[in-house]
């Protein structure tokens, strides 16, 4: 039965901060790798099942009730661009202040203490979930919507694309995000017997270059 | 899975807002500007920045959508040194960073809070708007909306939530209105039609000490909120 919970937390309107960044696609957008529909469901297609499986497995374990510090370092190992870490931190803290005001737990204000420099978001994100009493697979929904559907509106807005076309896209993608929901939840139930290196480590090496180099530019609507 | 007790787990701040730091004193006064396009936000800041850097301890987040670009005017200008003035991505939303998600702008005035102890003021500059765009509670204590007359003295009597709520509206350019046909009387009575007694300064920035009015609000807000006269 699924949460109302999960709602507001997946709402892209949750105030984490999020809407400042674009996942890469501002950097693909000047690049011309996106410039309209057809080319922004493929980046988001292709992100979905790197970027977006990986964030689903730390998400998945974080909210199984896994180590957060253990898959903060896992998430590190994931995230070989300097510039990608620091966002990554960055919209952790900001994902870890809304929540404790909206789900205050004794968990949430542990991980405050503990890294006040900031825990990659899709760690707390599952952290997150935990406290507002979702399961795990709901966590990784979230994360796997979250890998697209950032991305996807920093696209209209950068690009004017219609607005329709691009939600449409997304509910094409929709049986495609349960996918990588569902295998980032079979992933974690290995992290018992196998360690974090049962994780998915999917990496999209694109995102990772273009990441780094927009993070160095002077000129830019968006911080990532 | 159940959510702690709210009687065990009270609700907490965490958003920063709260008023009183560790010791008691009272965090740094966080005034916002906004308004329209070029109507002399960044102008104001570095005058409000020029006329009271000597007594006040003073700190700066822009919200330019081209992230450096005001930033660096204000660096350019010398009106604060570099740590003093932090630039914020909007992601081409600039309403939004100022009032619907203000966790990356809350971010930035808090980390120049952490690194420049004893912090008087933080001005938050946000992107040029259209005169919808107000600023969250959460994120300032004050605010003042920068119209200019060049843009059309009719646009006091347009209202909208910029014009009608701000703490101070500020009406600036006040030497070009003879040269665009704006009638500075018709501006005043609309403005007091749409605000009531919330204050309004007619500003010439370009004019010697031309922010006074600015920075004497800027004071008087101040000192009330030293005194915790204002909640």
């Amino acid at each position: 039965m699924p949460c109302a919970a999960l709602l507001v937390l997946a709402d892209g309107r949750f105030p984490a901060g999020g809407h400042a960044h674009s996942g890469g696609v501002e950097a693909a957008v000047a690049s011309g790798a996106v410039r309209d529909t057809v080319s922004l469901e493929a980046f988001c297609r292709g992100r979905l099942h790197t970027a977006g499986l990986t964030a689903a497995g730390l998400t998945a374990a974080a909210a199984d009730g896994h180590d957060p510090l253990v898959l903060d370092e896992a998430a590190d190992a994931r995230t070989p661009m300097p510039a990608l870490r620091k966002v990554a931190r960055r919209l952790g803290r900001q994902m870890l202040r809304a929540a404790r005001v909206t789900w205050p737990s004794a968990d949430l204000e542990r991980l405050a203490r503990d890294r006040p420099q900031g825990v990659h978001q899709p760690v707390v994100l599952g952290v997150v979930a935990r406290a507002a009493g979702l399961t795990p697979l709901e966590a990784a929904q979230a994360a796997a919507f979250e890998s697209v559907g950032g991305p996807a509106s920093a696209a209209v807005r950068l690009l004017g694309l219609d607005p329709f076309d691009a939600t449409a896209l997304l509910g094409r993608l929709a049986p495609e995000m349960d996918d990588v929901a569902d295998a980032a939840v079979t992933t974690a139930g290995r992290l018992t017997d196998l360690g974090v290196d049962a994780l998915p480590a999917a990496s999209a090496p694109l995102l990772d270059l273009t990441g780094e180099q927009h993070a160095a530019w002077t000129v830019r609507l968006f911080a990532s | 899975m159940h959510l702690d007790h709210p009687v065990n787990m009270p609700h907490r701040h965490t958003h920063s807002a709260e008023p009183l730091q560790g010791d008691g004193s009272r965090r740094a006064l966080r005034i916002g500007l906004g308004g329209p396009v070029g109507s002399g936000k960044t102008a104001t800041v570095a005058a409000l920045c020029r006329a009271l850097r000597d007594e006040l301890s003073i700190a700066v987040v822009t919200n330019d959508i081209y992230t450096r670009e005001d930033a660096e005017f204000l660096l350019r200008e010398a009106v604060l040194p570099p740590e003093r003035i932090t630039a914020v991505e909007t992601g081409a939303c600039p309403h939004t960073a100022i009032r619907d998600d203000i966790s990356a702008n809350l971010e930035a005035v808090e980390q120049l809070e952490e690194t420049l102890r004893a912090l008087d003021l933080v001005l938050i500059e946000s992107g040029g708007d259209n005169l919808t765009a107000t600023f969250s509670r959460g994120l300032v204590d004050a605010q003042v909306f920068v119209i200019d007359v060049a843009s059309g003295d009719d646009i006091p009597r347009k209202g909208g939530p910029g014009i009608t709520t701000a703490d101070l509206l500020v009406v600036n350019k006040t030497d070009l209105a003879p040269y665009v046909g704006a009638d500075l009387d018709t501006m005043a009575s609309d403005a007091r039609r749409q605000r009531g007694d919330l204050p309004v300064a007619f500003t010439s920035l370009t004019q010697t000490d031309g922010i006074r009015p600015v920075a004497d609000w800027v004071n008087g807000r101040l000192a009330a909120w030293r005194t915790g006269a204002v909640a």
